[in-house]
């Protein structure tokens, strides 16, 4: 695609699929509005449907860079936007002095030495700001749920203008402004103010026929009828009323750990000692084997053909 | 934005973005004028001529929460497709809770002894509020209920501390030394670190979670225990309000209005099962799974506010009680049945709860909702 923007919703599903990850109609829509109006994309759905993975493939579809903030409780603007290399600061003090250099000129020229953007330790905020390559970055925010609230407030005002201004330096502007994508797992609701500044989609688990074409092109090694075996088991067992029905992560996840194991069709055995790649809690590995592995793997070989 | 992408269609007549918000805007949904705009914008890229293009740049711009995602399905389809026959009614006709507050009414106004049955003249004189503190509330007349609102009002919930991963700078010598900003002072005396900072662990807000029972067997109790609730929303952070029933419905965003009494009403009519059974086995699933799990549960405070009485299977209930118990910090269950002389905890889902309960209290007068707030700011006791 280059460094052009796509011009249609089918264009960013197509570039997406090339580089192995299978949008829906929906998610394509909403990617190419936010490219195409500028806005951030505020993404929210179940833990493993593949948020994070967007913005990923996102940025090497559009060959630019993928800037990413991981989000915590804490997460301050030392970490988030820039901090002071105080260490490289001191040195540069400590040899000016050494050399005789500090008397020869007056305080304001040496705290202007210190204060230059080559002691400044720009984080992924800044990072996305000041960067001034042809294709703006994909700035990937992940998880803001997991921030603190006053987090949001201090993003809300960036997201809107842009620029930052950093007291001893002075005013940061994006030529571009970046490409921003936000996930959520919704551990906590985010701010209105913030969603309505966004345009917002609700990422699904996809369906049986795309949940086989994603297990396809990310497990290249597994045939078509196999693949369709584990989509189609995996349905199933969505349908147990489990604690943590698995996400399509779990299905590749799992889909890998039988591709190295060799097996070439599904059978009570095989999922027995490869279950712990699909279903991660105690009670719904239980819950499985008392609904009845057979029975399970009869529907789904029904269903795959 | 880039000149590279064409736009399909240059001008989308404002009739039909603001005639669709204007749909969605009758089925409640509220919807601001700077997402309409974004939504013309978005037509005009993605094109009139498909029904998926309309369908995603309306869902993209205009929605902001999965759960709302039905209502714009079927606005949608009566816009969009001409499908004007609403099989649904769209506006639940609930049950709204009556409320007879009446804001003249001084507490130790001695006209209110009127009302008063009991005939206990010298005490409401003095204080109304004294007699009121520990009346049951499914005693209450609607003017002691209106006044006992009021008292609700200023139960302080304060507390439940946890240690934050934020660290504050600290006036005095701590544990924790300070580099960044040691180094940062030593500036100023020519690089000798001559001043040693400190920081300490700050500390935050432990979550709340409410979730109060609604079914028909509560029904003396949940009206006045929702008031109790909302004050906790309006006065402190980080609280999280569910209703169970025969569903789980979540009411934080309602309550958290600053007009207390359309609060109340907003609540009550997102609330479909006011009054009606009882699945509170099924329901606590319902939360575990879509709410609990996730996050909302972790480490938080849940207080459930239930008489116990669930129509469902036992088993459901324990083992959904256990999973909760093993994200969630503590868990309070406020029964207002307990107070009644002889009460034992035999309700089925009552006793298949109590094993994974941390505290159980009462729940049925003032006095115990007081008592219930100092034990959720205790962070020192309990927490």
């Amino acid at each position: 695609m280059g460094s052009d923007l796509p011009n249609t919703p089918e264009e960013v599903i197509k570039g997406l699929a090339d580089l192995g990850y299978l949008a829906s109609q929906g998610l394509g829509t909403s990617l190419f509005l936010s490219l195409s109006l500028g806005r951030p994309l505020f993404l929210e759905g179940d833990p493993g449907v593949g948020k994070t993975e967007v913005a990923k493939t996102l940025s090497k579809c559009l060959d630019t860079d993928l800037i990413r903030l991981q989000c915590y409780e804490g997460l301050d603007i030392s970490q988030a936007l820039y901090e002071w290399d105080y260490t490289k600061q001191l040195l540069h003090l400590r040899t000016a002095e050494a050399t005789g250099r500090a008397s020869q000129i007056n305080e304001r020229d040496l705290a202007d030495e210190i204060y230059n953007e080559r002691f400044l330790v720009k984080r992924p905020l800044l990072q996305a700001i000041s960067q001034s390559s042809q294709t703006p970055p994909v700035l990937l925010i992940d998880e803001i749920d997991r921030a603190d609230d006053e987090f949001e407030a201090f993003l809300l005002e960036l997201l809107s203008e842009y620029s930052v201004t950093i007291p001893e330096v002075g005013t940061f502007s994006a030529s571009k402004p970046p490409i921003v994508i936000v996930t959520s797992n919704r551990t906590r609701d985010v701010h209105d103010a913030l969603k309505r500044r966004c345009l917002y989609h609700w990422v699904e688990h996809p369906d049986f026929d795309r949940e086989v074409m994603i297990i396809r092109s990310r497990v290249p090694e597994v045939t078509e009828p196999f693949a369709k075996q584990v989509a189609a088991a995996v349905e199933q067992v969505r349908q147990l009323d489990l604690y943590k029905p698995p996400g399509v992560a779990e299905s590749i996840d799992w889909a890998i750990a039988l591709g190295r194991l060799g097996s070439l069709s599904l059978d009570e055995a095989t999922m027995l000692s490869t279950m712990g790649a699909l279903v991660k809690y105690r009670e719904d590995q239980m819950r499985l084997q008392n609904h009845g592995i057979p029975e399970l793997l009869e529907k789904a070989l029904a269903r795959a053909g | 934005m880039p000149a590279s992408t064409v736009d399909r269609v240059s001008e989308v007549p404002e009739l039909l973005p603001v005639g669709f918000v204007s749909v969605l805007r009758s089925l409640g949904l509220n919807i601001p004028i700077g997402s309409v705009i974004t939504f013309q914008q978005a037509l005009g890229k993605v094109g009139l001529d498909k029904r998926e293009g309309v369908y995603w740049a309306g869902r993209t711009t205009l929605i902001t929460d999965p759960e709302i995602i039905p209502v714009y399905d079927q606005a949608f389809q009566m816009f969009w497709e001409g499908f004007i026959d609403i099989p649904e009614e769209i506006t639940p006709s609930v049950q709204r809770v009556t409320l007879v507050t009446d804001d003249d009414t001084e507490l130790d106004d001695g006209e209110t002894k009127e009302t008063q049955p009991d005939g206990e003249i010298i005490n409401l004189r003095y204080s109304p509020s004294e007699v009121l503190r520990n009346k049951d509330f499914a005693l209450y007349t609607p003017e002691e209920l209106a006044e006992a609102y009021e008292l609700m009002q200023r139960i302080k919930l304060i507390g439940g501390l946890r240690t934050s991963r934020r660290k504050l700078s600290s006036k005095s010598k701590s544990k924790h030394p300070d580099i960044r900003r040691t180094i940062k002072a030593s500036l100023r005396t020519d690089g000798e670190p001559i001043r040693q900072a400190f920081f300490e662990k700050g500390q935050r807000l432990r979550r709340v979670v409410f979730l109060l029972d609604v079914s028909g067997s509560m029904e003396a109790y949940a009206r006045a225990l929702i008031r109790f609730v909302q004050a906790a929303v309006v006065g402190r952070r980080q609280v999280e309000v569910f209703t169970l029933g025969t569903r789980l419905t979540r009411v934080t965003r309602e309550l958290s209005s600053r007009d207390l009494d359309s609060a109340i009403v907003a609540a009550s009519s997102a609330v479909q099962d006011w009054s009606g059974g009882t699945k509170l086995g099924e329901t606590l699933r319902t939360f575990n799974n879509e709410w609990g799990q996730r996050g909302i549960a972790r480490g938080s405070v849940v207080v459930i506010l239930s008489d116990g009485w669930d129509r469902g299977e036992s088993s459901v209930m324990s083992e959904q009680m256990q999973r909760l118990q093993r994200v969630s910090h503590k868990i309070i269950w406020v029964n207002p049945l307990k107070a009644s002389p002889g009460y034992e905890p035999l309700a089925q889902g009552m006793a298949a709860a109590l094993p994974y309960i941390d505290r159980f209290v009462e729940g049925h007068s003032l006095d115990s909702l007081t008592n219930l707030a100092t034990l959720l700011s205790d962070e020192k006791g309990l927490f």
